[in-house]
Order: C-alpha cells, then sequence, then structure tokens
C-alpha cells in the first residue's frame, strides 16, 4: 500500500525531504535556545554585563535563524504535503480515465468521487504530520533527554524511566479509544442515513403526516448516540490529565531531588559571600523542568500524530484500490492506427460480463455488414443487442472469438484510433455542463462552426437550437437537465456525428423522439453518410423498417437475420413485435 | 478575507450557553483554576531556589528542611488541583461537548422536518445532508476545542500580565510592545492564511463537481476518447486547488515559528534591559509601589514574559478551526432560520356516526370507520360535518413555481369518488404539479382546489395529508424492518393489519420467503429487496393507510415482468373502491380509467376515456400506437 501510494511523492520529495531536513535544524535550535538563556541566567546573576551582551547577541542569532528555519520547514511541509495530494488527486483520475466498462462498473459514482476529494485530504493530513510533527516530536524528545543528561546524569535517568511509561499509557488509551470510536461511528453513520433517508423521503414522511414520529425516532438515535460518544470522549480526554499528572509528578521529583543535590554539592564562600554551585547550578534546575516538559509534550505530539495516521489507513486503502486496479483494456503493442472502411465481421463471438459467471450474455455469434450498409438490431430488454455492438469499439472485450473491424481484429488496433473511428450515441447519454457548443465539439475539437450547424441539421437539434437564448452559445446545466429527453437525444447524435466516423452506433438513440423526427433523421443518415456503416438499435419497428439488414435478437443468439419483408415471412418474434406495435391500425 | 461574522459568533455562543449554562460555568471555573496552577507553579519553583535552595548552601539543609517540605507539599497541592480541575473541566467537556451536538442536530431536524416540500425541491440533497455532517463537525471541534482554548488562554494572558505588572512595570512596557507585535504578524500571516483556506474550499468544492460530473459521464468520456481533455481539465482545477491549499498551509505552519521567535528575541531583549536597570540601579515601579530592582524579579519575570508569547501562539491556531466553525454556524443558522410550513386550517377529519335513514352526521370519539369534515363556521360558531367521500375538484387552474414561469395552464380536473383518473404526458408536463397541489405541497392561493366541496385551504394539512394516500415513483422506504415500513403508513396498525395490508398488496408472498419475512431488516433505502418488491411493500404501507384518495406514481424503472404483474395486481387491488389519480408511463395500466388527462406543456391538451381517445385520433393516439414516445 505505502509503495504504491509512494508513487505520487514525485516531483515533491525534495520540498518532503528539506522539510524535514529543516524541522531537525528547527528542533535543535529550540532545543538550544533554552540551553545558552541558562548561561544567560546564570551571567545575570553575576552581573556579567559583557557575558551577557555575548550570550544575548547569540540567542538573537539563534532566534533569527530558528524563525527561519521553522518558516522553511514550514512552507517546504506545504509544498511537499500538497503536491503529494495534488499527485494523488491526478493519478487518481488519471486511472479512473483508463477504466474500461468493466473497471467502471465495479465503482459507483460517489464513491469515486469521494476517493478524489475526501480521502485524499484524509491522507493529505497523514503526510503532513508525518514530514512535520512525525520528525519534530522524536526529535525534540530525544534532544531533551539528551540536553538532560548534559545537565545531569542523576536526574535524567528519571526522564528514561517515565517515558515509556506514560508512552505505554497514551496508546493503550489511544488504542481502546478508536476501537470505542470506530463502533460509535457505525451508530453515527447510521443516524446520518437515516437523517439523508428523510431528506430524499420527505415527500412520504408528509403525505404520511409522520413528521413528528420522524423526529421521535431520530431524537431518540441522537440521544443514544450523545450517551456513547460522550461515554468515549471522556476516556479520550482523560489522557490530556494524565499526561499533565505526569509532567507535574516529574517536575515534583526533579525539584525534591535537584534541590538536594544541589544544595549538597553545593559551596558558600563565606569571606566573599558568595555561593559556587558545583555539579548542578539552580539555573540548571530549571532547564531540566523545561526539558522534561517538553519531552512528555513531543509524546501527546507522538501520539496525536499515531491517532491521524490511524483514522487515515481506511482513506488510504480505498485510494490504493482505485490506483492498483488494472485497466482491462489497453492498445496492443504495436498497433494499426489507420481504419479504413466500416466493415464489420463477429466470427463465432460468446460474450459475458463477467469472468467467472457461466451466464454467456451472447453466444455463437456469426455476422458479417458490409461498409456503409444500414443495419437494424431489434429484440427484448436482456436479448444482448447493446452487448453486441458494444464488443466493435471494445467497450468489452469477447471472450470468445474475434470481432473483426475493416479486416482487422479489433484488438490490433489501437483503442483511441478505433473509437474516434466509430461513434456510439449510449443508450444512458449523458450532456456536460457548458455551451451547446462545447458539448458537440466533444465529438471533434477542431469542428468549425459550419460542420457543427451542418451535423445538428441532420440530426434535427438545428431547429430548436437555433431558438435557445444564444443559439450554439446556450449553457447546458449539469447533466442537460435545462434541454429536454428528445433534444438530449438529438444533441447527443449531433455530437456523435461530428466525429465523422466510420462506423456509427445508435443505441436506442431516438426513443424520445417522435417518429416523423426520427424518419428525417434517418433519412439524412442514409443521404449524407453514405460510406458510414449505421447500426440502430430500437425499441420501435417503424425506425429500422428501412434497414439493408435486420438483426433480430433472442436470449443473447441472433434470432433471424434479414430485410422487413423476409422477416416479416419467416421470423414469428419479428412479426409478433411489429403486430403488437400496430394492432390498432390491423384493427381498421 | 471573509470578515469573520462576529454575530454568528455571539449566537452560536449563546445558543451553546442556553444549552449547557451550568457546564459552561463549572467549565470556566475549573479552567480558572487549573490555569492560576499554570501560573502559580513556577513562581513556587522560583521561591524554592531562593528560599531554600541558596540558604541551604549557606547554612545546611538543615535549617531550610522545614521550608523545603513545606514548599514542596505547597507545590505538589497547586499541581493536584491544577491536575483534578484540568480533568474535570475535559470532562465536563465531553459532556457538554455532546449535549449540545445532540441538541444541535434535534433541533434542526425539527425544523427540517417541519419545512415545505419547496425546500427541499430547491436545496440539494448533498447540501443539506452536509450541515449534519461537516458543518457540525467544524462546530464540534470549535465548542469542545477552541472556546475553552480561548478562555483559558485569555485567564492565562491576564494573569500573567497582572504578575508582570506586580514584579515590574517597565518592563512590562516591554511586553506590550511585542504584543503589538505579535498580533500585527498574526493579522498579517494569518489573515492571508485565512483568505487561502477560504479559497481551498472553494477548491475543493470545484474538484468535487468536475469529479462528480465526469464519473457520471464516464462512459461517455470513454466512447469519445476524451481523456486526455478530460484530464486536462482536471488538472487545471487540480493545480488551482494545490496552490490555494499549499499558500493556505503555509502561511498556518509559518506562525508558530514567527510568534516564537518574537518571543525569545523578547526575551533577550528584556533580559539586557533588566541587568542594565539592576545594574545602574534604576528604582523599579511596579503595582505594588517603587523598590530597587533586584536579578531574582527579573529573572522570574523573563519566564513570565515567556509562558505569555506561547500563549498567544496557542491563540493563532485556532483562527482557521474558528472561520471554519463560523462558516459552518452560519448555515446552520440559515436552517434554523427557514420559514415553517404554515398550516391555518380549521377543518379536521373527525370519527362520525352517520344515520342511515336521515344521513346525519354526528362526531365520535372512537374509531367508527367512517369519517368527515368538520368544518366550524367562525361568524356564527356553528359546526357543519361533511361526510368524507373522495371527491376532488381543480377548476380552472393556473400555477407556478415562481411567478415568471406558469407551468400549469387552466386546468380542471374533476374526480368523483371511486373514480380513477389518469394522467398521462412527457416529463415537465405537469402531472406531478397536479399531485403537488392536491396534498398542498404548494400552495394555491385562491380556493380552486376542492376535497368534497371543501377549499382545501381551508383543511388542516395533515388531515387533508392523511385523506390522500401516495405510491410514489421513489419508493422511500427507511432504514427498520419490513414490518416497521409497512406500518408507517398506520401507526397503531396491529400484526394481523400488516399481514392483510401485504397480502392485498400482493407482498405476503415474497416477504414470507425472505430470510426474516416480516422481520427482515432493510437496508440503505432498501437496497437488499429489487426495486418491484420495494414498490410492493410501499403498496401495502399505502393499503393500510386505507385513504379515500389515493394518488399513484408508475414505476418507470424496469422491474422483471413477473413482479411487474404482481405489482400491476397490487395497484388494482387498492384502487378499488377509492378516487385514484395515476400518473401513467404506460398506457396499458390506464384504459379502463374513468377519464384519462393528457397534458402537454402545463395544458390539458385532450380528456376523454381510451376509447373516445382513441377515436379522436390525437396526441393519445399517436401515443398508444407508438408513433410518439414518453420518456
Amino acid at each position: 500500500m505505502i509503495k504504491t501510494l509512494m508513487k505520487s511523492i514525485k516531483g515533491y520529495g525534495v520540498p518532503s525531504l528539506l522539510s524535514i531536513v529543516f524541522v531537525s535544524f528547527e528542533v535543535i535550535m529550540e532545543v538550544s535556545i533554552p540551553f545558552v538563556m541558562k548561561y544567560l541566567i546564570d551571567e545575570m546573576n553575576t552581573s556579567n554585563i559583557e557575558k551577557i551582551i555575548i550570550y544575548s547577541v547569540i540567542l538573537v542569532v539563534m532566534s533569527i535563524f530558528s524563525l527561519i528555519f521553522g518558516a522553511l520547514a514550514g512552507k517546504f511541509c506545504a509544498r511537499g504535503s500538497t503536491g503529494f495530494a495534488r499527485n494523488l488527486r491526478r493519478n487518481i483520475y488519471k486511472n479512473i480515465t483508463d477504466f474500461s466498462f468493466s473497471n467502471i462498473d465495479k465503482f459507483s459514482t460517489p464513491s469515486l468521487v469521494t476517493r478524489i476529494t475526501t480521502d485524499v485530504t484524509n491522507v493529505q493530513m497523514s503526510y503532513m504530520q508525518i514530514i512535520r510533527t512525525a520528525v519534530r516530536a522524536p526529535f525534540m524528545m530525544i534532544f531533551s533527554i539528551i540536553m538532560a543528561f548534559m545537565i545531569s546524569k542523576e536526574l535524567a535517568v528519571y526522564f528514561v524511566i517515565i517515558v515509556p511509561v506514560i508512552f505505554a499509557i497514551l496508546i493503550t488509551i489511544i488504542y481502546f479509544g478508536i476501537r470505542i470510536f470506530n463502533r460509535i461511528f457505525k451508530k453515527y453513520d447510521a443516524l446520518n442515513a437515516s437523517i439523508q433517508e428523510n431528506i430524499s423521503g420527505m415527500r412520504t414522511v408528509k403525505s404520511y403526516v409522520r413528521e413528528d414520529y420522524e423526529i421521535k425516532k431520530l431524537t431518540k438515535a441522537s440521544e443514544n448516540l450523545k450517551k456513547d460518544f460522550t461515554k468515549a470522549e471522556r476516556l479520550v480526554m482523560s489522557d490530556q490529565s494524565i499526561m499533565q499528572f505526569a509532567i507535574y509528578t516529574l517536575n515534583l521529583v526533579v525539584i525534591f531531588l535537584g534541590a538536594i543535590f544541589v544544595i549538597q554539592n553545593g559551596t558558600y564562600d563565606e569571606t566573599l559571600g558568595l555561593i559556587t554551585y558545583n555539579k548542578l547550578s539552580t539555573g540548571d534546575l530549571s532547564s531540566l523542568l523545561t526539558y522534561g516538559m517538553q519531552s512528555l509534550m513531543s509524546l501527546m505530539m507522538l501520539s496525536m500524530v499515531i491517532v491521524t495516521i490511524t483514522i487515515s489507513i481506511e482513506s488510504a486503502r480505498r485510494i490504493v484500490e482505485v490506483l492498483n486496479e488494472k485497466p482491462t483494456i489497453v492498445s496492443p503493442s504495436n498497433p494499426i492506427y489507420n481504419i479504413d472502411n466500416g466493415e464489420i465481421e463477429f466470427k463465432n463471438v460468446s460474450f459475458k460480463y463477467k469472468e467467472e459467471g457461466n451466464k454467456y450474455v451472447l453466444s455463437n455469434i456469426n455476422l458479417k455488414i458490409e461498409s456503409g450498409q444500414m443495419i437494424g438490431i431489434l429484440g427484448g430488454t436482456g436479448s444482448g443487442k447493446t452487448s453486441l455492438v458494444n464488443l466493435i469499439s471494445r467497450i468489452y472485450d469477447v471472450n470468445e472469438g474475434e470481432v473483426i473491424l475493416s479486416g482487422h481484429n479489433v484488438k490490433e488496433y489501437d483503442v483511441d484510433s478505433l473509437r474516434e473511428n466509430i461513434a456510439v450515441v449510449l443508450q444512458k447519454n449523458i450532456l456536460f455542463s457548458g455551451s451547446v457548443k462545447e458539448n458537440l465539439k466533444w465529438g471533434n475539437e477542431n469542428a468549425t462552426d459550419e460542420e457543427i450547424i451542418h451535423f445538428s441539421k441532420l440530426a434535427c437539434a438545428d431547429e430548436f437550437v437555433s431558438k435557445f437564448e444564444g443559439g450554439y452559445d446556450y449553457k447546458i446545466e449539469q447533466g442537460g437537465s435545462n434541454v429536454s429527453g428528445g433534444q438530449k437525444q438529438r444533441l447527443c447524435i449531433a455530437r456523435a456525428l461530428i466525429k465523422k466516423p466510420k462506423v456509427l452506433i445508435l443505441d436506442d438513440s431516438t426513443s424520445a423522439v417522435d417518429t416523423k423526427t426520427d424518419a428525417l433523421i434517418r433519412k439524412g443518415l442514409r443521404e449524407d453518410l453514405k460510406e458510414t456503416t449505421k447500426i440502430i438499435i430500437a425499441q420501435r419497428i417503424s425506425s429500422i423498417q428501412d434497414a439493408d439488414q435486420i438483426i433480430v435478437m433472442d436470449n443473447g443468439m441472433i434470432n433471424g437475420i434479414g430485410n422487413h419483408e423476409e422477416l416479416m415471412k419467416n421470423n414469428e418474434i419479428y412479426r409478433d413485435i411489429y403486430n403488437s406495435q400496430n394492432r390498432i391500425k390491423e384493427a381498421e | 478575507m471573509k470578515k469573520f461574522n462576529s454575530n454568528t459568533f455571539i449566537r452560536l455562543v449563546k445558543y451553546y450557553f442556553k444549552i449547557n449554562k451550568w457546564y459552561m460555568i463549572g467549565i470556566f471555573f475549573f479552567i480558572i483554576l487549573s490555569s492560576v496552577g499554570t501560573v502559580a507553579a513556577p513562581v513556587f519553583i522560583q521561591k524554592i531556589i531562593d528560599d531554600v535552595i541558596n540558604p541551604g548552601i549557606k547554612f545546611g539543609f538543615d535549617k531550610v528542611e522545614n521550608t523545603f517540605i513545606q514548599l514542596l507539599i505547597t507545590l505538589a497541592v497547586i499541581y493536584s488541583v491544577a491536575v483534578i480541575s484540568n480533568f474535570l473541566m475535559n470532562q465536563l467537556n465531553a459532556i457538554a461537548t455532546h449535549r449540545f451536538l445532540n441538541v444541535l442536530r434535534i433541533d434542526m431536524f425539527k425544523k427540517m422536518e417541519k419545512l415545505p416540500i419547496s425546500f427541499f425541491d430547491q436545496h440539494q440533497r448533498g447540501e443539506i445532508m452536509s450541515l449534519y455532517t461537516n458543518d457540525a463537525d467544524s462546530i464540534r471541534e470549535f465548542v469542545s476545542g477552541t472556546l475553552p482554548q480561548i478562555f483559558n488562554t485569555i485567564i492565562i494572558i491576564s494573569s500573567l500580565a497582572v504578575m508582570m505588572m506586580i514584579y515590574s512595570l517597565y518592563l512590562f512596557i516591554f511586553v506590550i510592545l511585542t504584543t503589538v507585535l505579535i498580533l500585527f504578524a498574526t493579522k498579517k500571516v494569518g489573515s492571508k492564511s485565512a483568505k487561502y483556506f477560504i479559497k481551498q474550499q472553494k477548491s475543493i468544492a470545484e474538484v468535487e463537481g468536475f469529479a462528480e460530473e465526469m464519473m457520471n459521464g464516464l462512459k461517455v468520456v470513454k466512447v469519445f476518447s476524451h481523456e486526455k481533455q478530460s484530464r486536462a481539465d482536471f488538472d487545471k482545477i487540480n493545480d488551482n486547488l494545490q496552490r490555494n491549499s499549499e499558500t493556505a498551509n503555509g502561511n498556518a505552519n509559518m506562525l508558530g515559528p514567527i510568534i516564537h521567535n518574537i518571543g525569545n528575541v523578547n526575551y533577550v531583549a528584556i533580559a539586557i534591559i533588566g541587568t542594565f536597570l539592576v545594574v545602574f540601579g534604576v528604582p523599579n515601579l511596579s503595582l505594588t509601589g517603587i523598590r530597587p530592582l533586584e536579578m531574582g524579579v527579573v529573572v522570574s519575570f523573563l519566564t513570565m514574559s515567556r509562558q505569555f508569547a506561547n500563549n498567544f501562539n496557542q491563540i493563532s491556531m485556532q483562527i482557521n478551526t474558528s472561520i471554519m466553525a463560523m462558516a459552518g454556524a452560519t448555515r446552520c443558522f440559515e436552517l434554523l432560520d427557514q420559514n415553517e410550513e404554515v398550516d391555518d386550517g380549521y377543518v379536521t377529519l373527525v370519527n362520525a356516526n352517520i344515520d342511515e335513514t336521515t344521513h346525519e352526521i354526528t362526531e365520535s370519539s372512537t374509531r367508527t370507520g367512517k369519517w368527515a369534515w368538520k368544518h366550524p363556521h367562525k361568524e356564527d360558531g356553528t359546526v357543519t360535518y361533511t361526510e368524507l367521500k373522495g371527491d376532488i375538484l381543480l377548476d380552472n387552474v393556473d400555477f407556478g413555481y415562481t411567478s415568471d414561469k406558469i407551468v400549469l395552464h387552466d386546468v380542471s380536473v374533476y374526480a368523483k369518488p371511486g373514480q380513477k383518473i389518469a394522467l398521462v404526458g412527457s416529463t415537465g408536463a405537469g402531472k406531478t404539479t397536479i399531485t403537488n397541489l392536491i396534498t398542498r405541497f404548494y400552495d394555491l392561493a385562491d380556493g380552486k382546489v376542492r376535497y368534497d366541496g371543501i377549499n382545501i385551504n381551508k383543511i388542516k394539512k395533515s388531515d387533508l395529508r392523511e385523506s390522500i394516500g401516495m405510491v410514489l415513483q421513489d419508493t422511500s422506504l427507511f432504514t427498520g424492518t419490513v414490518k416497521e415500513n409497512i406500518r408507517y403508513g398506520k401507526l397503531d396498525a396491529t400484526d394481523e393489519e400488516i399481514i392483510e395490508a401485504s397480502k392485498i398488496a400482493n407482498a405476503y408472498d415474497f416477504i414470507t420467503r425472505l430470510p426474516q419475512g416480516f422481520d427482515t431488516m432493510l437496508v440503505a433505502d432498501g437496497a437488499n429487496l429489487s426495486q418491484g418488491q420495494r414498490q410492493l411493500i410501499s403498496i401495502a404501507r399505502a393499503a393500510i393507510a386505507n385513504a379515500p384518495v389515493m394518488i399513484l406514481d408508475e414505476a418507470t424503472s424496469s422491474i422483471d415482468t413477473r413482479t411487474e404483474k404482481l405489482v400491476q395486481k397490487g395497484m388494482d387491488a387498492i384502487m378499488k373502491g377509492r378516487t385514484i389519480f395515476v400518473i401513467a408511463h404506460r398506457l396499458s395500466t390506464i384504459q379502463n380509467s374513468d377519464a384519462i388527462m393528457v397534458l402537454d406543456h402545463g395544458r390539458i391538451i385532450e380528456r376523454g376515456t381510451h376509447d373516445e381517445l382513441i377515436s379522436k385520433k390525437g396526441f393519445y393516439y399517436q401515443l398508444y400506437t407508438g408513433a410518439l414516445e414518453l420518456e
């Protein structure tokens, strides 16, 4: 997991390292400053002005350095951690856009969005703590203890004893705290889920007049949660007090033993009236107290780092899951870039969505389509219509057999070239926020205004776009919510046409368009895109009646192929569908 | 920088205080006690040095032993008080925080439940949800961490200030200068950081919005091989986020070292000046009078001034939490300030006895199975009763959600008790709007909608809605058992009634086949059941409510044919003997309607029975023959 995440440090390794370096420098300064201050105070007691000024200058210089180191550490830390987060988001996004449809099917949209936002932020926090606090805290502790030893071996020993004890206590509390919190968070999630249900089901709540009932229900759950949270928080909060207790105990011990130690070793020259400290001075004693506090506070900091990291582990795991997801469809090593024509052949093709599953969605399909033909595909839901056309542009790959386009297996082509030459208008189609023109240019970035208008006319979209406020500059809202379903479908067709594809696939793309317009679009396609192979999946027979070949799908197999007249004669399914759709005319 | 909203701050603190008055007083009391410890302890340590160690060296340990023990005990007592009060403070704080969050959550929820549907139509679900999660969370950090921290720091800073003034006013002037410098630096660096934190939040929202749209349309991105452009677009906003977040964090990180080292320089300056003052014997001006300045005083002063500066550092670290909390609190208060759905209806639904011969209606206090509208007349103080039948009338209704966009034009619908009315039309034609008006999710100003002849604006909303059952497309089941979900329609329903209702709705068979039968838990909006099964449960829920008028919104999403037949049968079963409005997506199910209204762009363009409409050969005919399709 860490190895995968580490890849995203690339380009920000230097600032991260510099952050670590400068944090260490800053700590050295911060620890040495009290040390020099002690000398300053000792000199003040003897009023040695010259020495006082020397120490003062040293201290000011050290402070300046400490400031510079600190500021640089802060800057580099920010650069390193935000850069790491940037790379993570970038890499996640890149990998997701490399996903094939079968990869996409594994993840839900909200879960992908959470990974890019919240999860990355959590990991960034951890990283920031690691290159700053996790360096600072142990350094601080070690230096403080070293300094303490330099002042007095006898007293510093107590530090060494107390530090691991306190650390063990802190970790234990955190361990149990996190366990309890994890349990409570599940309840918390459940509570939030129930609020979410209320928000989305408000019409139901209100139509059954259950507002008060819901309030009572939530109040009970919330009160319950409050109790749990309070209990857990009280436990975790007690570690602060334990810490304080430890610091104060250490202080008392150091003062008690230290004072006796100073007195025992100090000498007094009665003639001069001068006290000489041997081995340990009073200044040393206050420094020892400071170091004691510093080392214990660093422990506290360290334990907070551990908490942050623990919280982010789940996020990291989810990020890595996406980063390690291997796209199932990639271009071959020596791809063919040119696709000459739209001739398509299916040879003994079988397909299933899950490798391990045993139910084939398509079995043993054999089919030949000439370049430039118009093909209709008909069949009930789940008969395999969409699956069949998806294999042509390698939205999914076959399990058995081969799909041949323009004389080559589709797997031999560069995937991008393949998809640039095959335009698919998906069943569930989407327009993106942006102007109509921007949306249409998805088909071809360099399309001229004339081309855009030409193909929009072909898709019968120009008639309503030109009535929009601002025409082709009209802003489409997210999800295309401000155009009607039929308009959306026609815009999606126009967007596909602008690609000038060798193969055009319309997957139930005119269901919201009335029959007249539908026929008009087909007429346009037939006349304008003579070279393009046109495959149309439809529910209405009228949409495909005039196709060169009509394929009737049933239960993953081809039930019949032929033109309208042939199928009316030979194919029972086709005849049934025709009759049900035209029953009224028949009756008359 | 967005101005720190002091109104929100005051309101939040007041709100917090109202809920946790005694806790807050307790917390503040213990903060004061524990900060006394923090401030007093160094003084006693200095006293030990002055009164024990130095005399000890001079005169021997035995001479000072008693003083030493006394001072140690005093120090131990001070420490104990500090530790205990800190412990109690933390405990109280933990309790108070969650008391507050609990009340906040419940208050917001109570408010939310009482808001009109228009609020939910105008706000995104995620936006409302975020109040309970993100915003409540930032408020939690503020009340549990920042608020006590600020109070603690103020106490320590002011007691240190008083102590320093007692020690030496001259030197204190220096501390004031330093404080000004620190405040200046904090304002400069801190406000830059805060400004970018706000920008960072915006960038995150941008990344989220972009990612959401692209993840939704990922399949389109793939078929257009639009990956590269989409990545380039993402890179742009991603880099922007990094820049903002780097500046925000960089400045925040710098604040600590800056304040800390200003404190260090202040320390040195005071040391030098103090020494000079002592050496040149300048008399010391302090709050307690003028005395010569001693070196011991200067040394103690130094320690205090250092502590003083470090406390500013503590406050500066709270700036960003405060800003986030205020932003969150502002949004929460916005919800709490929303206007609730008004209900000034005075016609109520009562149990009734109806005399079979005279048809006279009398009110009953027990459940009779018959219902009546109780209509008090203000003018003459009389009360009239009207039998609940389920007669619905819409009379030339014009309606728009906003005044500038009318969505219903001159719509009239007459539904006699027991009739089945079908509404047909494409998305946005106005079908849902009609049902919104009947249930008073949205209000019409004038009395153009009538229920049993009564202007529905006069009917109490809760009673009106109880007399209308709804089966919505979006089944909206709630987390809980199957039984609980059906009981939702009638809270005092017995188990037998639930079984009965599920049988009517055709749901009984599949429910009994579930692993725990009626006690099977539904999770996450019934995700463990199929769409069709969820619909059957929601039909059972409507069946048990047994309202005389029913609005049925058929599901569009595909369900398997077997379940679809069951659902249809269930629907047919609960339609019996009621006034029914069906929003139809498949024409096959509405042929037996008493009237079919074909809507287009907010107008009824055709109306009549199936046969009438077919012979008319208009829009409906085209739909029926497949020349046109509904979405």
